[in-house]
């Protein structure tokens, strides 16, 4: 605000002195041609307008670096959630080691007001090209860069949804690498970490479909928790049911759209890194039911 | 005011306006343009080539604002839009910025320092063809490159090409060897342009004018063009060890094998930056030649104005991690880039404010260049300052990347430069082709520019302060960026129109212009003296200065500038 304030309040005086100056001195009557006064300089003038603009930026200079060694200095207190969060073209991988959860895309941190503080600590890297993770309405951006270890926090005060996306342009499904943040309360945060820290439910009305998948290339790429589906290059499934999009929050979470995507995700989100799966229409409904009950 | 000069001990030259020339064949014009070392012709050349490209440049624009006029909106591709963007940006500051102003330079230079042409005709001619070349081959990747899967064309990185997405692992194909040899070919005719004028400069000086009475082009080119040695070789040195990443197996920014991305970053920008101010001094410099011819005053305080290009030159250099903050530096890194990137505000505003002072006193008259003279004071006033905003590491963290930035920069390149370059063609077209440009189509140029700007890229910031990034092929519903973009949208079109009728301009007046003269503005430096045409030899006799505004001390005897510097 300060920043704003100060900017404002100069291009008002110097944008006004210059409105002024351009009508005061309009050349009137073109019929008298006389040269007005030449005026070569004025050193008294020249000093103060260098002097005033340099106190200026001392001011700005030493406000903004407060608040840098304030932010990026500041002690990561004990009890902050820690996760570590890997882009990937064109989705984001999470990962809370201190709580044994694994997820993409879909971002569950805790709430953390001023009574009862417990921020989320991002560990940012990147497994291919550079990201860069911005959620506006929590924080600033930092990059996520590959080879490269950064780190940022976010303390969200209110419970809800806080929607962002990829930064940092990472290839052609760039614009649709999208973040989602639920900061939940104390509560529904455990709730959630409960249900994540689970394996894969078992449901024996979708083995068909549990079958197929198990054989099929998926394993290559995806993660099923209590499977032997291990893969590491796509995101995890294990919970697939329980978030409201996929595709990176491209698409809502229906069994229609997840039914296109495994058919040919090119057609919805073309250059994303999933291949087609040319599974048999009935192979593919088997395999969408199975994935349906991954809650 | 071609009357006043009937006085003037005026040196005696041949009329090469275009009615009084004799013609020639075909053959024999295009041969004399393609062999020329005229340094008149050749800054002609840069001027067109630069006025085709941004064209293209600005047809590429208009498809994205077609693209991002509504959200979900599928008029082009994504590998399209990604290919539109990285054009655009590489071709207005490489094929266009560059040229243009190289352009003008070669042509005011030794025109203004009273030399007969630049110190190495032959490199300048060189430099030209190697940058077209340059041009050319970074628009064959559309039909030249090839790659996996359909992807290469033309390149698809962005302008600054951030790796590791340039690597063959994420770029196969060529598209990417077009963008890195296609700048190393016209980096290298940047520096030989840039050798030209620095040597001019400092020994083809007529008698009596020292530095202290050069005409503040010439100094501006002169930093300009020392900045060029410093900030080019950083970025041909990045693409080569890019080159050598794809195709002979080092790993300078291979990040799988060890590589650092961030390298990439600091290479790229440590020409980045220095490069918008090579690209903006120029612009500088037009203004100080027309704000005071048009306020009928001299320059308020040259030394300072000196001091300050100087100044702003030596500070760009040390500024340009302001473009990493996000990266992740330390935070002492960032305080310091903090500090850097204030500090060239000071020189910068000591600028705007000796022009302010230029025309307070004056009898400001508003034609043509002095229009769009204006139109740049209140615009990059307004860049100036959100570039400050931007200047403060946590303001931009949330800034970065976003369409604020998009339209900070746009602000400097459109709303500053941009309309100096428009002041600069009415102001010295008469020279160059002894006709004047016609007013009343200059007007309407003015003004729908000035309506397009705005509505484009005012608005263009409130997407950016609403969090929407740059570099995205189209957006979601609901963020609420949809109403602003399609204002930004309709204001690109504006924008066309005007560049339309500025072209119609250029061409219109060549034919019907009302004929100039020598000296139609009444101004002060030497290009004035010669015809407009000037002959190939520029100047009969050399001329002798005493003062910084030789023409002022021939008109005004009783009262010259010798007096008071």
């Amino acid at each position: 605000m300060l920043v704003l304030a100060v900017t404002l309040t100069i291009f008002l005086i110097v944008a006004g002195l210059l409105l002024y100056a351009l009508i005061r001195y309009r050349h009137k009557n073109l019929e008298t041609y006389n040269e007005p006064a030449q005026i070569y300089g004025s050193n008294q003038i020249e000093l103060a307008w260098t002097v005033v603009p340099a106190l200026i930026v001392v001011m700005l200079f030493l406000t903004s670096s407060r608040i840098i060694l304030a932010t990026q200095d500041s002690k990561k207190p004990e009890n902050a959630v820690d996760v570590v969060t890997i882009g990937h073209q064109f989705w984001w991988e999470f990962r809370y080691p201190k709580l044994g959860v694994v997820t993409a895309n879909e971002l569950h941190v805790p709430v953390s007001t001023a009574a009862d503080p417990m921020p989320t600590y991002l560990e940012l890297s990147s497994a291919d090209v550079d990201h860069s993770f911005w959620v506006p309405r929590l924080a600033g951006k930092t990059d996520l860069i590959p080879n490269r270890v950064n780190t940022m926090w976010i303390d969200p005060e209110q419970p809800g949804l806080y929607l962002g996306q990829c930064a940092n342009f990472c290839g052609v499904q760039h614009a649709k690498m999208l973040l989602r943040v639920y900061a939940d309360t104390p509560a529904q945060f455990a709730a959630w970490v409960e249900q994540q820290k689970k394996p894969a439910v078992n449901d024996p009305r979708v083995a068909e479909g549990r079958q197929i998948f198990l054989h099929s290339a998926c394993v290559n790429c995806h993660t099923v928790s209590g499977t032997i589906a291990n893969g590491r290059f796509g995101p995890d499934l294990t919970h697939l049911a329980s978030r409201d999009t996929i595709a990176s929050g491209a698409f809502e979470n229906t069994p229609d759209n997840l039914r296109k995507w495994i058919d040919d995700p090119d057609s919805m989100k073309p250059g994303s890194l999933m291949p087609p799966m040319h599974l048999t229409d009935h192979d593919l409904n088997a395999v969408t039911a199975y994935l349906t009950t991954l809650r | 005011m071609a009357d006043s000069m009937s006085s003037l001990p005026s040196v005696e030259t041949i009329d090469l306006t275009s009615h009084q020339r004799p013609r020639r064949l075909v053959l024999e014009v295009l041969h004399d343009w393609v062999t020329t070392v005229d340094h008149k012709k050749i800054g002609l050349m840069y001027i067109g080539y630069a006025l085709i490209f941004l064209v293209v440049g600005g047809v590429q624009a208009l498809v994205m604002r077609i693209q991002l006029a509504v959200p979900h909106n599928s008029f082009v591709s994504p590998d399209v839009f990604n290919r539109l963007f990285t054009m655009h940006g590489t071709t207005m500051v490489f094929f266009m910025g560059m040229p243009i102003l190289f352009g003008f330079a070669n042509y005011l230079v030794p025109l203004m320092i009273g030399a007969r042409d630049m110190a190495f005709p032959r490199l300048n001619a060189f430099s030209f063809w190697i940058s077209a070349l340059g041009g050319l081959l970074l628009y064959y990747s559309y039909i030249g490159g090839s790659g996996l899967y359909g992807m290469g064309s033309a390149p698809d990185v962005g302008w600054f090409a951030y790796a590791p997405l340039t690597m063959k692992a994420f770029s196969p194909g060529h598209s990417t060897d077009y963008w890195a040899i296609s700048l190393i070919l016209s980096g290298i005719g940047s520096i030989g342009t840039a050798i030209n004028i620095v040597v001019t400069i400092i020994t083809m000086r007529c008698p009596g004018m020292t530095l202290n009475r050069m005409p503040l082009l010439a100094w501006l080119n002169l930093v300009m063009a020392s900045m060029v040695f410093i900030a080019v070789s950083p970025l041909t040195a990045a693409q080569i060890m890019l080159m050598l990443d794809r195709y002979l197996g080092s790993h300078f920014f291979d990040t799988q094998a060890g590589g650092s991305a961030v390298l990439w970053i600091h290479f790229f920008w440590i020409f980045g930056h220095p490069e918008v101010y090579i690209l903006v001094l120029p612009a500088f410099a037009f203004m100080n030649e027309i704000i005071p011819v048009f306020s009928r005053k001299a320059i308020f305080g040259y030394p300072a104005m000196v001091a300050a290009s100087v100044g702003i030159g030596f500070i760009s250099m040390s500024v340009w991690a302001h473009h990493m903050f996000t990266v992740g530096m330390g935070a002492g890194a960032n305080v310091f880039f903090v500090f850097s990137s204030m500090v060239i505000a000071v020189p910068t505003g000591i600028k705007i404010f000796n022009w302010l002072a230029t025309i307070w006193g004056g009898k400001v008259r508003f034609a043509s260049p002095m229009l769009f003279s204006v139109g740049f004071l209140f615009q990059f006033l307004i860049a100036g300052l959100t570039g400050i905003m931007l200047a403060a590491a946590p303001f931009d963290w949330q800034l970065n990347m976003s369409y604020f930035v998009v339209a900070h920069f746009h602000y400097v390149l459109v709303g500053g430069i941009l309309f100096t370059i428009f002041a600069a063609f009415y102001y010295w077209y008469p020279k160059v082709t002894g006709r004047m440009m016609n007013e009343r189509l200059a007007r309407w140029h003015f003004w729908m520019m000035v309506i397009g700007f705005h509505m484009t890229f005012d608005f263009m910031h409130i997407p950016g302060l609403l969090g929407m990034p740059r570099r995205i092929y189209t957006y979601e519903p609901g963020r609420g960026w949809d109403v602003w973009n399609l204002i930004v949208t309709i204001g690109a079109f504006i924008q066309a129109i005007a560049i339309i009728l500025f072209v119609i301009n250029l061409i219109r007046s060549y034919y019907k212009g009302e004929i100039a003269g020598n000296d139609p503005w009444d101004a002060w430096t030497l290009e004035w003296s010669t015809a407009s045409p000037p002959p190939v030899y520029n100047f009969a006799i050399t001329p002798v200065v005493h003062s910084r505004r030789p023409l002022w001390d021939i008109k005004h005897p009783e009262d010259p500038d010798w007096n008071y510097e």
